[in-house]
């Protein structure tokens, strides 16, 4: 089976600082899959650098065995909740209808399909009762399901959350794993992001262990074991991030050049939607 | 009422361009300066303004023409330059966005003066006027002016129009645009396109220095008065034309009144206005809301007072003298007399010569106070593990707060209890 999402030993940085180092793996469709590991372990750069928001240094990242270019349609992100600002004039509908956004419908009215999917992912959620409630009279749960909407809106087949969970009361956790049950069910993948180890181990069918570096990748029972879990937040490793200061301070290229690791397109990209 | 009616009959020609102008100018930098509001680079409006300063001085120096096009488009190219110049320089440099856009406004700004001094002490014929781009000189326009305005400012509000999708999902979430694959640096470069000519349209009416004042503070205005993108432009760029108009006819009123002031004056006043007076927003809104939530604790607190004073006798309902109230809790004077009479003409109390007593409306009402204070100090205790003696000043404050739907919750949560910590019984 084509692997959901393969990371190709990727290394990005942030102002020259190496906050992921040569991070390779991949991850099975149908599954919920977790990308757990302690703060500044480099979570976000690692989702954020799968969708092609920021460029890796070395290695490359595909979804569904292809670029991220050539599929975007069926891949859907929900970045962290204080990513933006909800004092902005926006309904609640208004910001689930932006998963309907496409290149080719940018200059174009939405269709009565695009709200319908809207309204069925609001319905999803619970939140049909908010859909003309201004964005920022939400409560913080609220809004994260908001999110969630907007990528169900999407109609993908794989999901990227950036921390779904925070800032969530109890019941709005229990419904939104039984959402994601649901979700696999159908068949779809979805990665989340998150920090809580406690609730780890329940949540997630297959785990991706991050500290700077891949500590462990795979199902649940097989990752978290005592040596991994001490592995990745028994501290970052000293060398290494001796390294990774040097190269800052330095400003040393993090990669020579002809060893960036990039993928070779033997065959052109298909046709772009 | 006579200059009034000359005013607005439009039948000088110079009165008719100014206006239609301003107008124009107006509601264009409103529409552009809302984006701009939204995506939090108020400054950046600013040094914008300041930093086409050079590109309008050389434009002419090249062409030796004052056509507004010819101006116009110096001040685009050096107008772009200063944008990507700030791009390069945040990019590249640990300096802070704040100091970037604070170099290029007055490194710029410092070229344009240089090259304007030099310019004018050159002698050439037909340089006056260079220098009235300083100031504005909105009263002087010409027809070709007025034309090549009101050209670039329809062309905005289309454009504006054909890409608002594309504009507001950058300005909210610039991230997950770019992973839906759209366009995003093509938006940013139309709208940084579009602000570039609205500054340039605008500051020949009110100048560089004044120009950052008409693209942000409509826009600051109208978002006082909606929730909706789409009517925030609209109420921003109509608030942008009432400027152009107001400015127009205070400089026509009053001669020697300049106009690009008086429309930065006016639209001052709009947002003024607008941020002490808006329903919701409006800082008078908030006040209103707090007064009435602090009437709203008064009142309860005596009805509270009423009805556990009577309870301790056995009857809520019996007559109360102020002594026996007061022996229960102090109130200051004047709530206390405010309190009585909104309970009296609410008619959950009346009285007679020996005080007053609970009618049935207002036994149901203190109940209410009395029930949320109890179910709270229950949820302190079995939820929140608090000692018995430390859970009445958090109730005495939550139990205001409590809406109707909170206490279905509370009361299903904690399975209807008969008695609180203090062993007194909750009314239902």
């Amino acid at each position: 089976m084509i692997p959901a999402v393969e990371a190709h030993n990727l290394t990005v940085s942030y102002a020259r600082k190496p906050v992921l180092w040569d991070v390779d793996f991949t991850l099975p469709q149908g599954k919920i899959i977790g990308i757990v590991g302690p703060n500044g372990s480099g979570k976000t750069t690692l989702l954020k650098t799968i969708m092609g928001l920021l460029k890796p240094d070395s290695g490359y990242a595909e979804l569904l065995g292809k670029p991220l270019d050539d599929i975007r349609e069926r891949i859907a992100y929900v970045p962290q909740r204080e990513s933006v600002d909800w004092d902005f004039p926006a309904s609640v509908m208004d910001v689930v209808l932006m998963g309907r956004y496409r290149k080719k419908n940018l200059f174009k009215r939405l269709t009565r399909e695009d709200k319908q999917l809207a309204t069925e992912a609001l319905e999803k959620v619970n939140l049909l009762e908010f859909a003309n409630r201004q964005i920022s009279q939400l409560s913080g749960g609220q809004q994260q399901r908001v999110f969630i909407a907007r990528s169900l809106a999407q109609m993908a087949d794989v999901y990227l959350m950036d921390e779904p969970f925070v800032g969530v009361d109890a019941a709005t956790e229990e419904s939104i794993l039984q959402l994601l049950t649901n979700m696999r069910e159908d068949g779809k993948t979805v990665v989340i992001v998150h920090h809580d180890l406690q609730t780890a181990q329940s949540y997630f069918d297959w785990i991706v262990l991050l500290n700077t570096r891949l500590v462990a990748c795979g199902p649940t029972a097989a990752v978290f074991t005592d040596d991994n879990l001490k592995d990745a937040y028994g501290g970052r490793l000293n060398l290494l991030s001796k390294l990774g200061d040097l190269i800052s301070q330095k400003e040393f290229p993090l990669r020579e050049k002809g060893f960036e690791d990039k993928k070779a397109h033997s065959n052109p990209p298909e046709g772009k939607e | 009422m006579e200059t009034l009616l000359e005013f607005f009959s439009f039948s000088s020609p110079n009165v008719r361009m100014v206006t239609l102008g301003t107008v124009l100018l107006g509601a264009a930098a409103a529409v552009v300066g809302s984006f701009a509001f939204l995506r939090k680079r108020a400054l950046v409006g600013d040094a914008i303004a300041h930093a086409i300063l050079p590109g309008i001085v050389l434009a002419y120096v090249v062409t030796d023409s004052k056509h507004p096009l010819v101006l116009m488009i110096g001040a685009l190219l050096c107008g772009w330059l200063a944008i990507l110049s700030m791009d390069y320089i945040g990019n590249k440099t640990k300096l802070k966005t704040d100091t970037v856009i604070g170099l290029i406004l007055s490194v710029f700004f410092g070229l344009g003066i240089f090259m304007l001094t030099a310019v004018q002490h050159t002698g050439r014929g037909n340089q006056a006027g260079l220098d009235k781009f300083l100031f504005g000189k909105a009263a002087s326009m010409t027809q070709t002016d007025v034309f090549v305005f009101a050209g670039f400012s329809i062309a905005l509000l289309i454009i504006t129009f054909v890409f608002f999708k594309a504009f507001k999902i950058l300005s909210f979430n610039r991230d997950f645009a770019l992973t839906l694959g759209l366009p995003v640096k093509w938006a940013e470069f139309v709208l940084a396109t579009l602000t570039v000519l609205a500054i340039t349209t605008g500051i020949q009416a009110v100048g560089v220095v004044l120009m950052a004042a008409l693209l942000i503070t409509p826009a600051a205005a109208a978002r006082s008065w909606t929730d909706s993108l789409v009517r925030m432009i609209f109420i921003a760029a109509a608030l942008g034309a009432l400027g152009g108009l107001v400015g127009s006819y205070i400089s026509f009123t009053a001669p020697n009144m300049p106009t690009g002031p008086w429309i930065v004056m006016a639209l001052s006043f709009f947002t003024l206005f607008s941020l002490l007076f808006a329903p919701k927003r409006g800082v008078f809104a908030k006040l209103q809301l707090q007064r009435k939530n602090r009437e709203k604790i008064i009142t309860e607190n005596l009805l509270k007072a009423f009805y556990l004073t009577g309870e301790k006798t056995g009857n809520v309902q019996a007559i109360i003298a102020k002594e026996t109230l007061d022996s229960y809790r102090k109130f200051p004077a004047s709530e206390f007399q405010f309190a009585l009479r909104k309970l009296k003409r609410k008619l959950h109390i009346i009285g007679n010569e020996n005080g007053w007593r609970l009618t049935e409306t207002g036994v149901v009402k203190a109940a209410r106070v009395v029930r949320l204070h109890r179910l709270w100090e229950m949820y302190l205790t079995e939820r929140m593990n608090m000692q018995s003696d430390h859970i009445h000043p958090n109730a005495e404050t939550m139990e205001h707060v409590i809406t109707p739907e909170v206490e279905a919750e509370l009361i299903k949560e904690l399975n209807r209890p008969e008695k609180d910590p203090h062993e007194s019984v909750i009314p239902y």
